[in-house]
């Protein structure tokens, strides 16, 4: 029943995974377990997508498997579930300015489904924020993401605020999104430039050393 | 103007285009300021039309772009011209007058008083939910459309528009969502004038009328700049404007949420809902084109490109409507200008199919080596300068980029030198390099 389930959210089957939810409560499964398992299919989605089978369309519609089995289940968890051990912290934002956030939050998927802990501070973040949420997480991972042109001045000026903060140093600065390139890249003095989120997850994990 | 001669259903698609281009060419409707501007408006308008006929020019066609960048260069806030139609038109022709580029590329679009008025809730500008120095304003992706709403859509579209799609996108249109269909003309008039009573319609008829007051000064500002920028010389390329018919529903009615739960749930309703809009995108686009005298279409395309979809996807959802869509433009005697934002690498060979010369494509990060290969064969390709290097490079860099560029796609002709995507910001150099390439390196 528990592969059954793994798969059929991976595969995106929703009446099935929803009817199979409720059997799974109805015979008393442990919820906890229940969640596991959506997390588990869910990583296969971050697989899929990727591995160039899935696209943005699957990796959405994931998102709102997941959260309907999440409110399905919610109301039988009893105690605080034991927290998946996270390899570490990452921050990400749309800077000050720029509304996008539809790059922003597949980033977030990807990063979270390979076991990062994801500060998602939204879109159109004003620096002083930015720069708050970096000392307080202690995050060493910083993506910034941006869709326009003006978004080039909010990455330079967010990059010379935490230098300025003396918060530079131990801190990592990925960018993407939109018209970034690896010359946005230089122009703004971040570490790294990433074309998708498959770069984020790969620029991450190098950073942290895990393969 | 443009008007149909006697014989036109009798005309190949390529004759039709060729009495629009020649139209556009001519200009007749245009006093020039001298016989120079007159000449260079001649010279810069065959230039293109040659491009897009894959035909050989006397050199690569060069449009700067220009977006919100007048604003920039005069060092006005994007903020202050929104609201000012006399220094929107005095910024955008000053800008003019410095620079060299085969085109106009038109004038700011976005009349900030009017959406003030109407309490627009699908854009954020300056001051409006983005900071008052922003130098942008922005849509809101949203669910404008529910998913059960399809068929409303589809079966009443004026009854749709005005009592569900306004009051979501503007605040003053609200009252009407709590008001029944116009649809029966019994007590109509009796309901009119009880409408007139309530205050929130009051509010709305008051805002109308403020509306218009913004509209009228800023159409004027935006019409002599048009044409005091054609006057001096420089054609504009585009007629009009059209959207592919799964970007209506993906950008502007249902957002990137909404369309994919329905490209999972209902996908019939998207492939109904497509075929209902299509014949109103080209015959709205032909119509733009006849008022302007121009046959050219420009296309912005989203949620067709490589990462947003899979070729699967792509296939069944985006290219057929979209494709057909292009066909009828073309058989009208239109040029569409597709505007492949993002990256269509994985589309090259799709888009390929379609009558040789009949399409101009703008890429923005598409490899060009590739679209020369492929699309290339059949289609004009313009674009791929990146804003990256307009803004952060020097003018060196900038006219080398744009030479390898034209190495790459100049040969045998149909290529037009382009950004990539639009220069709201850029360093004047730049813009002066990018025109130096094309006249240095792009000669045939």
């Amino acid at each position: 029943m528990s592969g059954d389930f793994v798969n059929l959210l991976a595969d995106l089957k929703e009446e099935e995974v929803l009817k199979l939810t409720q059997q799974r409560l109805d015979s008393k499964e442990d919820p906890l377990k229940i969640l596991e398992d959506a997390r588990k299919g869910m990583e296969i989605v971050g697989k899929r997508f990727a591995g160039g089978e899935y696209f943005l369309p699957e990796l959405v519609f994931s998102g709102e498997l997941l959260a309907q089995v999440t409110n399905i289940v919610k109301p039988h968890l009893t105690g605080a579930g034991v927290q998946q051990k996270k390899i570490g912290k990452v921050v990400i934002a749309t800077v000050a300015g720029d509304i996008h956030d539809i790059g922003l939050n597949i980033v977030d998927f990807m990063l979270d489904v390979n076991g990062f802990e994801v500060t998602n501070l939204g879109v159109d973040v004003p620096i002083e924020k930015i720069v708050k949420a970096v000392k307080e997480t202690g995050a060493p991972v910083l993506g910034l993401s941006g869709f326009l042109t003006p978004a080039f001045d909010a990455m330079k000026e967010t990059v010379e605020a935490l230098e300025k903060a003396g918060l530079r140093k131990n801190l990592k600065i990925m960018i993407g999104g939109g018209q970034m390139d690896d010359e946005v890249r230089k122009y703004a003095k971040a570490d790294a430039f990433g074309k998708d989120a498959m770069a984020a997850v790969t620029l991450t994990k190098q950073w942290y050393g895990v393969k | 103007m443009f008007v149909r001669p006697d014989n036109w259903a009798s005309l190949t698609w390529q004759q039709k285009r060729e009495l629009r281009l020649n139209h556009w060419i001519k200009a007749e409707d245009v006093k020039f300021v001298s016989k120079e501007a007159e000449q260079g408006y001649e010279a810069r308008a065959t230039r293109l039309a040659k491009a897009v006929k894959m035909e050989l020019p006397d050199r690569v066609p060069c449009m700067l772009p220009t977006g919100w960048y007048p604003a920039m260069y005069a060092k006005v806030p994007l903020k202050k011209v929104m609201y000012d139609p006399a220094l929107m038109k005095k910024v955008w022709l000053n800008f003019v007058d410095d620079f060299d580029s085969d085109t106009f590329d038109g004038t700011l679009f976005f009349n900030a008083s009017v959406n003030d008025a109407m309490e627009a809730k699908t854009m954020r500008w300056p001051g409006h939910g983005l900071p008052d120095d922003a130098h942008s304003y922005q849509y809101v992706e949203g669910v404008y459309m529910k998913a059960d709403e399809y068929d409303l859509f589809m079966k009443d579209p004026f009854d749709f528009q005005l009592r569900y799609l306004l009051p979501r996108t503007m605040g003053v249109f609200e009252p009407f969502k709590d008001v029944p269909s116009f649809a029966s003309y019994q007590g109509l008039p009796n309901r009119l004038m009880a409408m007139c009573q309530d205050p929130r319609f009051q509010k709305l008829f008051k805002a109308i009328k403020e509306a218009s007051k913004y509209t009228e000064p800023w159409n004027k500002a935006a019409a002599e700049t048009t044409n005091g920028a054609r006057a001096r010389g420089f054609p504009v390329f585009r007629g009009g404007l059209a959207v592919a018919p799964f970007d209506v529903f993906a950008d502007n009615l249902r957002g990137t949420q909404g369309i994919v739960m329905d490209m999972f749930r209902q996908p019939d309703k998207i492939h109904q809902a497509m075929e209902f809009v299509l014949p109103q995108l080209i015959s709205g686009a032909i119509a733009m084109c006849d008022m302007a005298d121009c046959p050219v279409v420009m296309m912005p395309l989203h949620k067709g490109d490589d990462t947003f979809m899979s070729d699967k996807q792509f296939e069944v959802f985006y290219w057929p409507t979209f494709r057909r869509q292009l066909l009828a433009m073309v058989e009208d005697g239109l040029v569409p200008y597709p505007v492949a934002e993002g990256a269509y690498n994985r589309r090259l060979e799709y888009i390929s199919d379609m009558p040789k010369s009949a399409i101009a494509w703008m890429f923005d990060q598409t490899n060009m080596a590739n679209a020369k290969k492929t699309v290339g064969r059949v289609s004009c390709i313009a674009g791929n300068v990146p804003v990256s290097i307009a803004y952060t490079k020097t003018a060196a860099e900038m006219k080398e980029f744009c030479r390898k560029l034209i190495e790459t796609c100049a040969p045998g002709g149909g290529y037009i030198l382009t950004g990539g995507a639009t220069f709201d910001m850029a360093k004047p150099e730049n813009l002066r390099a990018m025109m130096e390439a094309a006249n240095e390196y792009g000669k045939y």
